[in-house]
Order: C-alpha cells, then sequence, then structure tokens
C-alpha cells in the first residue's frame, strides 16, 4: 500500500452510484453519499458519479445504501454467560446483518439494574464492540418485577430504556408503579407481555400442532391479557410504553385501537413472527423454540400485515445466543429463543420479494422507527446524521451455513436455508466495520 | 383385506408413533401378536427369534408393567435383556439424553425400548443411535405398543375393529396412551370418541379424528368400547378438577353411566388403576372388563414387534 502523508491521506469516503433509501422521508432514488468525520456530510443526485478528491471511494454499483439496522432486542451472555455470546461476538454478527446499533437486554448475570452495570457494559461495548450498544436496563431489580430500580439514575448513566427482560411484570400495581414514575423521565418502557400463570410450563403455542406433540402450549390470551392490562395502565398513567415483542392478531387489534384512542402505544415483532409459524417445529426442532412462541400462519399474516400498514412500529432480531448444552435436549426440556442479528435483514427481505411488504416500511421498522423510539440521531440518510450505513444487494442468493455466522452460539432457526439479499458493507460513525467477499464471510 | 392396498407386513426400523401406521401394517403386528399369544399359553413359551440379540430397557420415567412386559417380550424371544433405570445411570449424575444414547449405542444394543418423561425425546435418541428404537411413551406423545395391545385385545374380543365406538374417557389432555389409540382406531376403521372435563381435553381435540364429549353420559351412548384412563394424583386436588370425589361423581365410570354403552360393552384400562377415582372397583372386576387381558395381550404385542423389526436386523 502506498504510504500517506497529510496531502493525500482520505479524510473522506463517497459511496457513488447508490440506490439511496432514506425510511425517514421516503426517498428512494439514485444518488451518491459523502461521509466526513463519522458523520453524512452531503448526499443526493450531484454525488451519484463524483467523489471529491481525497476520499475513500465506495462503488455500491446501484445497489441499496440506508440507515444501519437498529436492533431493539439483542440478548447477549455478558456479564456471566460469556460461552454463549459476548458483546464482541455479537457485535461481529450485528455488522455482518447490517445492524449499527443494538440494544442489549438487562437478562444477564447479574441483571443489569444498577448504574455500576450500565457503566460495566458501556465500557466493553466501547472498548469491545464494533457496532453501537445501547442498553436497556432492568425496570425491577433482579427483574424479579417487585422492586422499582432507579430509572432516573440508570437513565442519566445512558440507559436508553426500560425493559423486564423475558419476563412480564405480574403485578399490576407494580407496573402501575413504574410507567407513573418513569413517565417523569420520559423513559420508554418496554414490555415482555405474557401472562406468566397462563404459560406456565407451556413450550410452544396451544393448538393442533401442540396436541399432536403431546407438548404443553401457551394460549395466545396469556400475550393479549397483559397487553390489554398494560394498555389500560398508560391509559391512566400517560407513561411511554412498548410492547417489545407481539405475535398475534388479538394483540395486534389491541396496540391498534390504543393508537387510535392516540396513547403512547407502541410495538415490535421479531423477524421469526413474520418468516416463520409453529408448524416449523415439525419433529421437535429445538431451534424454532422461542418466546413468545411460534403462532398460526394466520397469526404470521397478520403480523406481516401490521409491518405493511405500520401499526407495528418495529422488527427486531430478538438475538439470544443458546448454545448446544440448552438446545440438544427434548423440546419440553431445550432453552428458549434464536440468534438471529446476522439473518435479520435477509429474512426481511423474504416479506419484500414475496411482495408482502414494501421495502420502504420494511426498512423503516428496522432503522427510522426504532430511533424515533430510542431518540437516536441515526436511522435516517441526512446531513450531520452519524455516518451509519449500510449497502445492500437486495437480490444475491445465499445459503446460510451456521459454520459461518459469526455469533458464538449457533441456535439459528434458519440455518441452511436459503436467502435472498444481503449487506455489502457497513459503517458505523463513519468507520467501515464489515465487508461482504464473496464466497468469504470473514 | 387391506393386503391388496398395503403390505401386510411391518417393516420400520423404528417403531415411535402411531400417527402414519397403516392398517396393514397393524393387522401384520396384530397378526403375529395373535400367534405369540397362543404360545404364551403353552408350556413352553421360549422361542429363538431374537437369539444372540441384545435388548435393553431404557426407562427414565418409572414404570412396572411396561418395562416387565417388555423384559418378558425379549426373554420369551431369547434375546438378552438389560433394564436401565434412570435413578441408577449416569442421568441422576447431569448426563444429557444425547450422551446417554451414545454411551448405550457404543454398548451395540439391537434394539432399544425407550420410555422418557418429555414428549420427542425418543424420537430425538433415535436419530442419535445405530439401532432400532421402540417408543415404551414419551411425554404426553405417544405409546404405540399400548394403542396396539388395546387394538388386539379388542379385535380378539369382538372379532373386529371397525365399525366399533369407542370411548377414551379421562385425562386425554396428559395422555399418550389417548393420541396413540385415537391414531391406531380411526386408522382401523374406528369412531373413536374422547370424553373428558374441558380441563383435561387438549386444545383441537376434534382435529385430531375425534368426537368430543364433556358430558360422559352422553359419551358413552351405545358405545361399544369404555376406555378409561388413570387421573394422576397431582391433578385431582384443585388444579384441573377440584376434587377426587366431584371427578368420580362425573367422570368416573359407574354402573349407571355404564348403562349407557351397548349391553356388550367391553371395559378397558390401561392401568395402574385408580379404583374409586375414574373406575368404581366392582366394575373394574366386571365380566364385561377385558382390563387383565389388556395385561395378557401387552406381551403378545410386544413380541409381535419384537419380532417384526427382528427381520430388518442386519445379519453381519
Amino acid at each position: 500500500m502506498r504510504k500517506l502523508d497529510a496531502s493525500t491521506a482520505p479524510d473522506a469516503t463517497a459511496f457513488l452510484n447508490a440506490r439511496l433509501i432514506d425510511p425517514q422521508s421516503g426517498k428512494d432514488e439514485p444518488g451518491g453519499l459523502l461521509v466526513r468525520d463519522g458523520v453524512i456530510a452531503d448526499l443526493g443526485q450531484h454525488l451519484r458519479r463524483n467523489a471529491p478528491d481525497r476520499a475513500v471511494v465506495i462503488d455500491c454499483k446501484g445497489h441499496v445504501l440506508c440507515p444501519g439496522i437498529i436492533d431493539m432486542q439483542v440478548f447477549t451472555g455478558e456479564p456471566g454467560q460469556e460461552h454463549r455470546e459476548t458483546l464482541k461476538t455479537a457485535s461481529q454478527a450485528a455488522a455482518a446483518g447490517g445492524v449499527t446499533t443494538m440494544v442489549v437486554m438487562p437478562d444477564t448475570q447479574p441483571v443489569i439494574d444498577q448504574v455500576a452495570l450500565v457503566d460495566f457494559i458501556q465500557r466493553r461495548a466501547r472498548d469491545n464492540a464494533v457496532v453501537n450498544v445501547h442498553i436497556m436496563a432492568a425496570m425491577t431489580r433482579g427483574l424479579k418485577g417487585q422492586d422499582m430500580t432507579e430509572i432516573g439514575l440508570l437513565k442519566r448513566a445512558g440507559a436508553i430504556a426500560f425493559t423486564n427482560g423475558k419476563s412480564s411484570v405480574a403485578n399490576t400495581r407494580v407496573m402501575h408503579n413504574v410507567l407513573l414514575y418513569a413517565k417523569d423521565f420520559g423513559a420508554l418502557i418496554a414490555h415482555h407481555t405474557e401472562d406468566p400463570h397462563l404459560v406456565d410450563g407451556a413450550v410452544m403455542n396451544a393448538g393442533e400442532v401442540a396436541t399432536r406433540l403431546g407438548l404443553p402450549g401457551a394460549h395466545k390470551a396469556a400475550e393479549t391479557i397483559v397487553l390489554e392490562r398494560d394498555v389500560r395502565l398508560v391509559e391512566i398513567t400517560g407513561g411511554r410504553y412498548h410492547a417489545s415483542g407481539i405475535s398475534c392478531a388479538e394483540s395486534l387489534a389491541v396496540i391498534r385501537s390504543a393508537k387510535q384512542r392516540k396513547l403512547p402505544v407502541t410495538c415490535g415483532v421479531s423477524v421469526n413472527h413474520l418468516t416463520l409459524n409453529e408448524n416449523d417445529i415439525g419433529p421437535y426442532r429445538t431451534f424454532f423454540r422461542l418466546r413468545p412462541p411460534l403462532r398460526s400462519e394466520d397469526d404470521r399474516a397478520q403480523m406481516v400485515r401490521g409491518i405493511a400498514n405500520g401499526d407495528i412500529d418495529v422488527i427486531v432480531s430478538s438475538h439470544d445466543p443458546q448454545d448446544a448444552d440448552v438446545k440438544r435436549h427434548p423440546f419440553a426440556e431445550a432453552a428458549d429463543g434464536a440468534i438471529g442479528l446476522e439473518t435479520l435483514l435477509a429474512a426481511a427481505l423474504r416479506l419484500h420479494h414475496s411482495g408482502e411488504v414494501g421495502l420502504l416500511p420494511l426498512i423503516r421498522a428496522m432503522t427510522a422507527n426504532p430511533a424515533k423510539l430510542l431518540g437516536l440521531p441515526s436511522g435516517r440518510l441526512e446531513k450531520g446524521a452519524p455516518a451509519d450505513l449500510i449497502v445492500v444487494d437486495l437480490g444475491v442468493p445465499w445459503v446460510v451455513d451456521k459454520v459461518q455466522l459469526k455469533a458464538r452460539s449457533k441456535n439459528s432457526p434458519f440455518d441452511e436455508s436459503k436467502m435472498q439479499g444481503r449487506v455489502l458493507n457497513t459503517m458505523v460513525a463513519g468507520t467501515l466495520v464489515y465487508q461482504y467477499a464473496n464466497g468469504d464471510r470473514s | 383385506m387391506t393386503s391388496a392396498i398395503h403390505p401386510a407386513t411391518f417393516a420400520r426400523r423404528h417403531l415411535l408413533t402411531c400417527e402414519g401406521l397403516k392398517a396393514g401394517e397393524i393387522n401384520a403386528l396384530l397378526d403375529l401378536a395373535d400367534n405369540a399369544a397362543e404360545g404364551n399359553r403353552q408350556v413352553i413359551k421360549k422361542r429363538d427369534v431374537l437369539r444372540g440379540r441384545t435388548l435393553i430397557n431404557l426407562f427414565f420415567e418409572a414404570s412396572t408393567r411396561t418395562q416387565s412386559s417388555f423384559e418378558l417380550a425379549g426373554k420369551r424371544l431369547s434375546a438378552d435383556v438389560m433394564n436401565m433405570n434412570v435413578s441408577t445411570s449416569s442421568m441422576a449424575k447431569g448426563e444429557t439424553l444425547i450422551d446417554t444414547a451414545m454411551t448405550l449405542n457404543a454398548m451395540r444394543p439391537d434394539i432399544l425400548v425407550v420410555r422418557h418423561h418429555a414428549a420427542g425425546a425418543v424420537e430425538l435418541l433415535a436419530q442419535k443411535v445405530d439401532c432400532s428404537v421402540i417408543n415404551a411413551g414419551d411425554g404426553a406423545h405417544q405409546h404405540p405398543t399400548q394403542a396396539l395391545l388395546d387394538a388386539l385385545t379388542i379385535r380378539r374380543a369382538k372379532g373386529r375393529i371397525a365399525g366399533l365406538t369407542v370411548a377414551i374417557c379421562g385425562d386425554i389432555l396428559h395422555s399418550r396412551v389417548a393420541r396413540s389409540n385415537i391414531n391406531v382406531l380411526n386408522t382401523m376403521g374406528a369412531r373413536v370418541r374422547v370424553v373428558a372435563p374441558s380441563t383435561l381435553l387438549p386444545s383441537h381435540a376434534d382435529r385430531l379424528g375425534a368426537e368430543v364429549f364433556t358430558d360422559m353420559n352422553a359419551g358413552l351412548q351405545a358405545a361399544d368400547i369404555v376406555m378409561m384412563l388413570r387421573l394422576q394424583k397431582e391433578r385431582m386436588q384443585g388444579s384441573y378438577v377440584p376434587s377426587t370425589r366431584e371427578y368420580f361423581h362425573f367422570f368416573g365410570l359407574d354402573h349407571e353411566k355404564l348403562a349407557r354403552a351397548k349391553p356388550d360393552a367391553l371395559i378397558m384400562h390401561p392401568g395402574p388403576m385408580n379404583r374409586g377415582v375414574e373406575i368404581a372397583s366392582t366394575i373394574a372386576d366386571h365380566s364385561r372388563s377385558v382390563i387383565r387381558e389388556q395385561v395378557e395381550m401387552g406381551v403378545a404385542v410386544r413380541m409381535a414387534v419384537l419380532e417384526a423389526m427382528a427381520r430388518l436386523l442386519p445379519n453381519h
């Protein structure tokens, strides 16, 4: 490589010949984009062919250039379960999947329910992660659903939102007080909705498939009952509420009606619930054991419609690394969860290719919408916005190979699945953190 | 009669589920079992079908009758039979099911008979071993040899299965026996009913091929077979039904309810029975009760399954 001196050293990166998609403004047009000092310096038609001197040029060859994905639900094993996933390995998986910002969940050992632990994650992420990491802190101590955490101090320390992780707060008074208190700080409460008593012992969706397999099933109502209660509490308290992962048509109806009443209610769905259903479990495949469980095909189709018409705000990967030790068991005894950072975009693109969801609403649900909910400056193509960008080839076919995945645990429900479309380049704050080389995904 | 459509043999490496078994296969097994039952009533009961073969009974869940039935069936066919119980095995020391399977596989058994408390566990194990695997009950999923012995008992007592109305009564929700029986009886042309309080019925039970009744009197109306299921003690005290007293009142088989069934209706129970909970003591010992025949046919059916599998075992 040629030695660079000050006068010729690149001070910018130019993306040329791109299809610029900005989900925020709804623009989808050919053009180019210039990155300088970690932010978007300029963009538009005039940059389509021309790069300024001293800029590193990336020829997008007509492929999509859009904001990097903001994944609102990522579980890691750090601290406490590093053999499953660390912030470093998760971030590498994220970069390879086009996720430039991941929001990590507090379900760790110990639980992220104190300022010192938020600080710990931030330092570990700064030193090891190649993408942006934000923390969703616990809203009750130890995620036990009893005592409120220091929401004000945690938020000041950098916690971006609050959650009870993989469990619902069963105690209605606690939930009420959390929403009320969080409101004073403008904090977002993201809640997993599942009545713990109704799903006790259940390992999949209740229905014909569960009956045939002889597995205890969780009724959809377990999700909807808690969601309805929460919406009622939002009505009383005015707290900002986000249902972190809905899975059935009935829940979508609750969200829709709450939005019609102008309540500060939003919701997310995992890409798994948009692309898979309970039949995929087949002969007890534990990689399809998820929480909430995969539902019927009708429910999946409803979730997809919810994304298409904007009733569902956010798509998440719900990346949840589980190693063979907890997955290679009889279905009823295996752990919940599937990895998803690297397959999130490709799996979501299935909905685009099938014509079920337009490209703009699809990308919006993974970029602009979560950015707005979390108050992040990214998720848009705009002068001054952080240069968190991805180049996406919508058409390239590939087959998921778990050996090639960067996540430390390999529990992907999409292993050996055919995909169409993938990330070619991932840039975080002006630095290229991932580049796809054909045939070599390292 | 069905042999024209389906070959009248059972030629499968494993017996894991009754779902998908063809009528020809079932009839072939029942014919073999009929012969075995005849042989079991002779003075000399032993044949050398499985001589030199090793059968391992791997029971992760306590069982007296199924395990001894398989043990006896194996021994009457001259197999070397080993019983492994989980309480004395390394599973108790934290070994996973798959590790246990690999360990046993290394001992080169010919047939593994497996019972496990988790649905799908036997299938998982079958994927990991080289030998034949027989499901002796997995969670609330399947118990194929029980359904086959029930079919044999019915066929011997009634001369046929097709066209009969069979009422399966009790804890359908947690019952692998019910699921296997619904499969086999449907395939053989019987009309199957399930009778239980709604708390003990799985969702979409009708989709399995059974008519659903929550009123036992209606469910037993003109039935040819009344098949009672065991209700486990821990489910009797308020979690699924309020009390044993109330359960017996509405779903226990007594003379009054039995009178709804046909006068020659057979009474069956896979055992072990809770007398006075799901079945009145006098009914259990009724002249139309074939509960003891079921136990006898259990050995015969298991011999039939082992014999059919023996034909497929590699000979070199």
